[in-house]
């Protein structure tokens, strides 16, 4: 951990280099640097720009379906008491942002990014996906604002994540499978940046996360902190008061951005990030960029990495897709080394678990990624008093992950 | 005077520009690459760029790519690059040798000390892909306490408004990508490319070498003329990987297969 004094605020990142902390910054090839200072020019200029945000404003509340409900898990919280002490056992609050247009949170920031890449003149829009929901939701506004869409996709998520490549197929996109490296999220990030290299004067890189170059990781994480806004508000309305604690699952880490953020500067508010610690944080076989990995430069930002001693880029694992990245967002790391969000990591068991029980009692299949809050969510509630609030971001629901669930329970489908 | 500063002044006075050969370290095993490397001069190579393996190389196509993932497979980590490159200098005092790669490899290894050793190994100048200006401060301050040249890219995408400020931090010659792509894909031509260096010629002395496409003889000896040098990467590892046995390993053919090249490459880029 680093000595440095905490900041007057958590809110005031990036620097104009981009920076949070010494986290962040422009590490891209020159080819792309012209176009990274045009893209933050757009994005600054859009915040000032009332019909801009009034177009977003139109398309999160009447195609979205914004503002997602805020839910109290009542079976949930019942369920987590009974093994509890006397007295103990927090409730539990789900950000139902599963219950957006496309299934996920990621449709929040992707309409943003490309309302920007139409006002930049931009006609060609390229996207990398994970478990496919940042692709689902590129693809579904390129084809509300007709533009053509290239998704890349590790081959090895197009094998697991069938469902959603196909779904990206019907709305007219174009997947193009990664074979390079692991064939997973990192290296369909790797080929949307040679796109891009290619592609520069007419194309726009969409990224999924708060991570990449500046200014993606602010922009992505403004767009996506509609959810904690919101969030803050529907709390003081169910409760009169903030939660004490805040859960989000942690990949690249956009849909913890996006609820923390309008609270890092109330003192009084926890927040826990969860990673994916796969097959156990000691196992080798995880995704823990901030528990295991440590400080370097990929995919255009300094922040934590799963290395080995060389510097090279290891493998990171999950059974999640879109958890299955061996980077973080730079504001994390931020956050991580300040010691403003404690860092957690949950099993590729735990979360199966979670995303069970969460169907069985709520109702709601989550998707894999939110099911590893849930897990820490399962973990910290018994052990906090009755009268404590815990607010866990349900940002994806799980119908993409049906079939991968249902192979891991030894059930044919 | 720098080894680099020397080579371009001499080849100026010969009236003819640079021939800029690349080969990966390790690529496909150290011994190959070290004979391939020690070859070079004497094939007709000018200076030498030396590609450190990286897993994530974003602006390689998928020739250098593969070319990295072999060099790591054979066992590449900075040392064992630096340590090529010492290798090298004891039987070469005077052809220039550049390493190209990305930022990570060399902060983890730690910056100062990655400086220190590379220009104790031998090495004249940097580029490092995923470092441009706006970060420089990361690396300038070491390599220039090094005299190490830190060699920049210019790309069609740098526009006017940005060249000085580009070129102010370039030391060594410039690296010009003549192309809005990765390596090894396509080609610029011979118009673009006469268009494009009066362009960076007009806010700096220094030499203009151009990569990134440069492929034939004849589009070496065309670059190296309308600029100072040409780089040549992609078309040579291709000529590598045609010589490798079904199994990837280097055959008696693999190191005539690469300097081969090299000297048509270098015939063309003579004959002024």
């Amino acid at each position: 951990m680093n000595q440095q004094p905490p900041p007057n605020s958590f809110r005031q990142g990036p620097d104009a280099r981009g920076r949070f902390g010494n986290f962040g910054g422009r590490f891209v090839a020159e080819t792309l640097m012209p176009l990274i200072l045009e893209v933050e020019a757009a994005y600054e200029a859009s915040k000032t720009d009332q019909a801009f945000q009034d177009e977003w404003r139109r398309l999160l509340t009447h195609y979205v379906g914004r503002p997602s409900p805020l839910w109290f898990a009542e079976r949930l919280t019942t369920h987590l008491r009974k093994d509890a002490a006397p007295g103990m056992g927090a409730k539990v609050y789900f950000k139902r942002d599963e219950l957006n247009h496309t299934g996920a949170h990621k449709i929040n920031a992707v309409l943003g990014q490309i309302l920007l890449a139409k006002k930049m003149g931009k006609t060609r829009i390229i996207a990398e996906t994970g478990a496919g929901q940042h692709g689902v939701a590129t693809a579904t506004a390129c084809a509300l604002m007709d533009l053509p869409c290239v998704v890349y996709m590790g081959a090895t998520d197009v094998e697991r994540q069938q469902p959603n490549v196909f779904r990206m197929k019907l709305l007219g996109a174009e997947v193009v499978p990664v074979t390079s490296g692991a064939a997973t999220l990192k290296d369909a990030m790797n080929e949307g940046l040679r796109d891009w290299v290619a592609n520069v004067r007419d194309t726009y890189y969409c990224i999924g996360t708060v991570a990449g170059p500046h200014p993606y990781p602010a922009m992505v994480r403004d767009f996506q902190s509609v959810i904690g806004i919101e969030a803050k508000a529907q709390m003081q309305e169910a409760e009169g008061r903030l939660p004490d604690v805040l859960v989000a699952a942690v990949g690249g880490g956009s849909n913890a951005m996006g609820l923390f953020y309008p609270f890092l500067d109330d003192a009084d508010v926890a927040m826990v990030g969860v990673e994916a610690a796969g097959r156990g944080l000691d196992s080798g076989e995880h995704a823990a960029a901030l528990s295991r990995g440590r400080p370097g430069v990929l995919h255009g930002n300094r922040t934590y990495l799963l290395q080995d001693g060389d510097g090279q880029i290891t493998e990171a694992h999950s059974i999640s897709a879109g958890l299955d990245y061996p980077g973080v967002g730079p504001e994390h790391s931020w956050l991580h080394e300040l010691g403003r969000v404690t860092y957690s990591g949950v099993t590729d068991d735990e979360a199966l678990a979670a995303f069970q029980l969460c169907s069985k009692l709520e109702g709601i299949i989550p998707a894999l990624e939110p099911a590893h809050a849930l897990a820490e969510v399962m973990k910290m509630a018994p052990k906090m008093p009755a009268e404590k609030i815990i607010l866990m971001n349900l940002c994806g629901r799980g119908d993409k992950d049906i079939f991968t669930v249902a192979k891991h329970l030894g059930e044919n489908i | 005077m720098s080894r680099i500063a020397t080579k371009f002044a001499a080849l100026k006075a010969q009236g003819r520009g640079a021939l800029i050969p690349f080969l990966e370290a390790f690529d496909p095993d150290r011994e190959t690459a070290m004979a391939i490397l020690r070859g070079m001069p004497a094939a007709g190579a000018d200076l030498i760029e030396i590609g450190v393996p990286f897993t994530d190389p974003m602006a390689d196509g998928p020739t250098v790519q593969k070319a990295g993932q072999r060099g790591l497979k054979a066992g590449a980590t900075m040392a064992g690059t630096l340590g090529m490159v010492r290798d090298f200098r004891e039987g070469d005092a005077e052809t220039p040798v550049i390493l190209m790669g990305y930022f990570n490899p060399i902060l983890s290894y730690g910056v100062a000390r990655f400086c220190a050793e590379a220009a104790e190994a031998g090495v004249d100048g940097l580029i490092v892909v995923d470092v441009p200006p706006e970060e420089a401060d990361e690396i300038a301050p070491d390599a220039t306490a090094n005299g190490l040249d830190l060699i920049r890219l210019i790309a069609p995408t740098t526009g006017e408004d940005r060249l000085p400020k580009v070129l102010s931090a370039t030391t060594g010659f410039v690296y010009y990508v003549a192309i809005t792509g990765v390596t090894g894909t396509r080609s610029a031509s011979t118009d673009d490319l006469a268009a494009a260096i009066p362009r960076i010629r007009k806010y700096t002395d220094l030499p203009i070498a151009i990569g990134f496409g440069v492929r034939t003889p004849q589009q070496a000896g065309e670059a190296s003329r309308i600029a100072d040098g040409a780089v040549v990467a992609s078309a040579l590892i291709e000529g590598l990987v045609a010589s490798l046995d079904a199994e990837g390993r280097a055959t008696a053919a693999t190191v005539p297969a690469v300097l081969d090249r090299v000297r048509e490459l270098a015939e063309a880029v003579r004959k002024g």
